[in-house]
């Protein structure tokens, strides 16, 4: 046992490790990529990345099989990709341990919605366990094994921003790793046709109602009684602010968010004078709670808000207790919104676009911060793959007169949901521009290998992917190959898209530039030769302004790694290197 | 701490806000923060915001330490001490500040995209309206570069925090040693010396 201070999504790792997990597999995504990163560094374990969750869960369903402790992760989106598996595994059960880590995004910190996994575990009917704290976080994982095998089915552990990205003190423990269980084939248990399908469902009936006696006693849903006046429901990061917030109220730590305890929850609001709940994102608990016929109040002084994330002040508020008066500034503060990295490859391609007035159907990743002003480039963005599809969708319904159809997606994004979509183009063909904007990473999340560049979770030799290859195997005869950190190379590109009629394909590749190191000189502008007519700051480099006195351009030189994109549009060729000489 | 601090707080949870722009080196500084209050022997929460705010917008980091800590956000009027690693972020921050919190400043501004692009404007006097709020303006970038570590604003910023924080000096070198690369401790622990020396002489001659 040593004492440790861990993230939460470290934490599940470290649980499920010690639990005897021996295959990891999923998908990164924002809140949750930590899990399987750290779970891959920990001894005698076998970790992937896989092109999307269903794949991985999928995987995670044949490792069960074949009688190991799987984790599968991902965050609350890459379930809606999941959910299609999950579903049926929930009938057919496991054989060893399977738990399927999902990270929420309250407050939609870095996601394109805020949804509340608690459904999926309602609604899939299978086990979830909600921690509050990174030694939660261990314990579940370890937990969720047990329940996984004993109930013979996946449970699921949902976290949120505020559990997987806070780091806590924990103890850790030794691993046990588990014999291989066997494995026995059983038509009517694993093969889902309607016969085996009708008997599996009944069996899940019969496991729901096992498993909702077991989450009236297991210590996972704790009654801790103190000021009986004030009783209330709360789980997972809430429970942590309820406690800050309302020190002396009682309260339910709901540790089990599916199936929830009746008797449990009943007894509690027997205890005490007024039951609350406190959730964010969704009223999943008091739907549930008032559905028991228990009288949930209302707080006394406001409502709880319905979305976003719930702070102790905030729950503080809607009890009626003082906060103090913030203090204020009459200064103006600007906004500081995320944006692309100078040197970034995707720049000069979304400018372009912007020049081309096309409209472009975004997709998911750092690219999706082209939408952003200056470069206001993406007309959308709704899910992984969403690009290509909407592409095809758009130009079914006749394109928007003088506006091109374009699609933007990433290399690791075309492999998790792009490729299916470009195949309907393909198939039913349609027409269209797509570009994959292939910059050798997963970069959003924080430069994770994918099937694409070819490097794996645990750099074991692999394969990189003919990007080109595969496009014209999926039959798509247009496909242009160009470097998005040459402008003139990208505008040739785009225009030629523009003017031929039917489907084309630009790959795009450059790596990220926080893939290496390396940095050229930084840049200067020559004022004698400076408009100031403003070109290279519409291309949005976090490195290049204008002078507020002189109205030319100026480049921070802490900031500028000389990749010379704002010297391509420079028209007046008035950015120069450091030598002095135009810097094309 | 006054007494209606301590009827809210019952366990002396002391909340720090870290906050700067992506890239300048918080979550080290975090992490440091956290080491030493864990090496002082106290319960220890940080939480962080990862994936699209890091791409040069702004982020914070909150460290919250005590003897048992619960939630590990805090909110408007809250945090004890608010360290900024830019001007900008400690005016966007100021909210949070609890009313007998102390502000500590880098003295440096980074202008966002939508000042860079014309679209919004830096603030007036930062500098001014800042020491006016009672801050402790330090310039730990170029007390960092000056120390020929030009990357150790965040140390040095640590250094500052120390003076209010009630770890000892040794701790803190000690953290710092297990911390960072192994060629870097000397001149790292140097620069928090330095930060610590500014502040302390800036409280003491206030």
């Amino acid at each position: 046992m040593s004492k440790v201070l861990l993230q939460g999504n470290e934490a599940v790792a470290q649980g499920a490790w010690e639990a005897g997990c021996t295959i990891g597999v999923g998908y990164p995504g924002t809140p949750s990529t930590e899990t399987l990163e750290h779970f891959a560094t920990l001894p005698d374990v076998y970790a992937e990345w896989c092109p999307n969750e269903k794949v991985a869960l999928e995987v995670a369903m044949g490792a069960s099989l074949g009688g190991r402790r799987t984790l599968v992760t991902m965050k609350h989106v890459g379930l809606n990709v999941a959910a299609d598996p999950l579903f049926s595994i929930a009938y057919t059960g496991v054989n060893a341990g399977l738990v399927l880590l999902v990270a929420d995004d309250p407050g939609i910190y870095s996601s394109q919605n805020e949804q509340d996994s608690r459904n999926y575990a309602a609604a899939s009917r299978v086990p979830m366990l909600e921690p509050s704290d990174s030694a939660d976080a261990r314990e579940m994982a370890i937990k969720a094994y047990e329940i996984s095998e004993r109930f013979d089915v996946p449970c699921l552990i949902r976290s949120s921003v505020r559990i997987s990205h806070t780091r806590t003190v924990l103890e850790t423990g030794e691993r046990r790793v588990p014999e291989r269980k066997p494995y026995s084939k059983d038509m009517l248990k694993y093969v889902m046709m309607p016969a085996g399908a009708r008997l599996r469902r009944i069996e899940a009936d019969k496991r729901e109602a096992a498993l909702t006696e077991f989450a009236e006693t297991t210590d996972l849903n704790r009654t801790e009684l103190r000021d009986r006046s004030l009783g209330i429901i709360c789980g997972g990061a809430d429970y942590q602010h309820v406690r800050e917030a309302l020190p002396e109220a009682s309260t339910l730590k709901i540790g089990m968010s599916w199936p929830l305890p009746p008797k449990k929850i009943a007894e509690f609001a027997s205890q005490v004078d007024r039951l609350y709940v406190v959730e964010e994102c969704f009223d999943y608990y008091k739907l549930r709670v008032k559905a028991l016929g228990v009288k949930v109040s209302e707080p006394p002084a406001c409502p709880l808000p319905p979305n976003g994330e719930l702070t102790p002040g905030i729950i503080m508020k809607a009890f009626g207790k003082a906060l103090p008066t913030p203090r204020a500034t009459d200064q103006e503060v600007p906004n500081r919104p995320p944006a692309l990295c100078a040197g970034c490859p995707h720049r000069l391609v979304m400018a372009e676009l912007r020049r081309a007035h096309a409209t472009v159907m975004g997709d998911i990743g750092c690219y999706t911060l082209g939408a952003l002003p200056p470069l206001s480039a993406l007309d959308t963005t709704v899910d992984m793959g969403a690009s290509i599809s909407m592409v095809h969708g758009m130009e079914l319904a006749g394109g928007i007169e003088k506006h091109p159809t374009f699609g933007v997606i990433g290399d690791s994004t075309f492999a998790h949901s792009g490729i299916t979509s470009l195949l309907d183009i393909v198939y039913n063909q349609g027409t269209g521009n797509v570009c994959i904007l292939d910059n050798r990473t997963t970069a959003m999340t924080g430069q994770q290998g994918n099937p694409v560049n070819g490097v794996t979770l645990q750099h074991r030799p692999s394969h990189e992917l003919d990007l080109p290859g595969l496009v014209r195997a999926l039959g798509v005869e247009d496909v242009v190959e160009a470097d998005p950190m040459d402008l003139s190379q990208v505008r040739g590109a785009i225009q030629h898209a523009i003017d031929e009629p039917q489907l084309t394909v630009i790959i795009f590749r450059s790596p990220c530039a926080l893939l290496s190191k390396h940095r050229e000189p930084a840049l200067v502008v020559d004022p004698t030769v400076c408009t100031g007519c403003g070109v290279c700051i519409s291309i949005g480099c976090q490195a290049l302004g204008r002078d507020r006195e002189t109205g030319k351009a100026k480049i921070d030189p802490a900031a500028c790694i000389g990749c010379t994109q704002c010297a391509q549009v420079c028209t007046f060729n008035a950015i120069v290197n450091p030598r002095g000489s135009v810097a094309k | 701490m006054t007494e209606s601090d301590a009827a809210q707080k019952p366990d002396h949870t002391i909340t720090v806000l870290l906050c700067g722009v992506g890239g300048q080196g918080t979550i080290l500084a975090g992490d440091l923060l956290a080491l030493a209050a864990t090496a002082s022997g106290l319960d220890v929460k940080v939480s962080e915001i990862h994936g699209m705010a890091q791409r040069g917008g702004a982020v914070s980091t909150i460290v919250r330490f005590g003897s048992q800590v619960a939630s590990p956000v805090t909110d408007p009027g809250f945090a004890d001490r608010v360290v900024a690693f830019e001007s900008t972020e400690a005016l966007r921050n100021l909210p949070f500040l609890a009313p007998e919190g102390h502000l500590l400043v880098n003295d440096n501004a980074v202008e966002p995209l939508p000042v860079l692009i014309g679209q919004a404007n830096m603030p007036a006097d930062a500098h001014g309206e800042l020491q006016r709020l009672g801050a402790t303006l330090i310039d730990a970038t170029g007390i960092a570069q000056t120390a020929g570590n030009p990357k150790g604003t965040n140390v040095v910023l640590m250094g500052a925090l120390s003076a209010v924080l009630p770890f000892s000096v040794e701790i803190w070198h000690d953290v710092i040693a297990q911390r960072v690369p192994p060629k870097t401790v000397e001149a790292n622990i140097a620069s928090f010396d330095q930060g610590r020396a500014v502040a302390l002489d800036q409280i003491t001659t206030r």
